[in-house]
């Protein structure tokens, strides 16, 4: 069993991920690259180390990733720009894929379903919902720029929102009584009733055009549901492909 | 009669077993590329952050 969930979820996700990150490549990658000439504007938070750093280029974006905590980031390491910048890309984002297969055949196998292609897919789409719909409602997908809450509050508000929406959506899906599916409502919308950590905005504070921040939200979003898709499909697929007879006779079937 | 329920029990819990192993496994995936502020997994992961709308810098 062990060696099939393995299996199934490095093969799903590697596949998954490169189909993925070929995508970021011409969709999402460039606005970033794009939305990176406005990075050194005044309202970024991190303004003063970029007004140290040259502009431009790999520099650029040494700079920028002196978020960390230590802020002493000048000569800490970063892809260059071009191939190396996008082979990284590609690996984070099959290893992000790869993750989220385990997830999706973990969450299945523990509900107690069968995972072929069309329960995976729509295991799939409800996990999109959980993981991007309902964060994005909060917290827009960013630009490098854009004006930002403290990193920590945004990404426990993220993780706080997937995980009850997730619990939400089986609460409403999977409710054995009626009483069940309607706790699903408050468990739905607490998150967004708490509210996701933002700054004030004032016009012209942040730097990015809000014309490329529009076009990244909704492509981002695009993004994140063609892969959640394309991991449920393909974990569905290979499920059915890999030690399904092995494990059929395991069970006595 | 009780060796077929003793089966079944023991696949349940292998299934059981591989289920959080995979769940496990996946969170630690995820987290690495999507959450961890270690500046060089952020640097390495950072379009890919920025592309799946997880919180970044």
């Amino acid at each position: 069993m062990i060696t099939r969930v393995f299996a199934v979820g490095l093969l799903a996700g590697l596949c998954a991920g490169l189909i993925v990150a070929l995508l970021q490549a011409f969709t999402t990658t460039p606005l970033i690259i794009d939305a990176e000439r406005f990075e050194g504007g005044h309202s970024h938070q991190h303004a003063s180390a970029m007004h140290e750093a040259p502009f431009g280029g790999a520099k650029l974006y040494l700079a920028h990733a002196t978020a960390g905590a230590d802020g002493d980031g000048h000569s800490e390491w970063a892809p260059e720009d071009g191939l190396e910048r996008t082979v990284y890309t590609g690996v984070a984002t099959i290893g992000t894929a790869t993750g989220f297969a385990f997830i999706l055949i973990a969450a299945m196998l523990l509900g107690g379903e069968r995972i072929t292609q069309n329960t995976a897919l729509g295991w799939g789409a409800a996990a999109f919902a959980a993981a991007g719909l309902a964060p994005a409602m909060g917290l827009a997908p960013e630009l490098p720029g854009m004006m930002a809450e403290d990193l920590f509050a945004r990404q426990q508000w993220w993780i706080m929102t997937a995980a009850m929406s997730a619990v939400g959506l089986w609460l409403l899906l999977r409710g054995e009584t009626g009483w069940l599916r309607l706790l699903a409502i408050p468990v739905l919308l607490a998150p967004h009733l708490w509210g996701a950590p933002h700054p004030a905005i004032e016009a012209g504070a942040s730097a990015v055009p809000a014309e490329l921040a529009a076009r990244f939200a909704a492509m981002s979003l695009a993004v994140q549901a063609v892969l959640w898709a394309l991991t449920g499909f393909l974990v569905g697929t290979f499920w059915q492909r890999i030690g399904a007879a092995s494990e059929a006779e395991a069970d006595g079937r | 009669m009780s060796t077929a329920i003793t089966h079944s029990t023991s696949v349940r819990a292998d299934v059981r077993i591989a289920a959080l192993l995979a769940l496990v496994f996946g969170f630690g995936l995820v987290f690495m590329t999507g959450f961890a502020h270690s500046s060089v997994l952020h640097n390495a992961a950072h379009d890919t952050r920025h592309s799946l709308s997880f919180p970044c810098h």
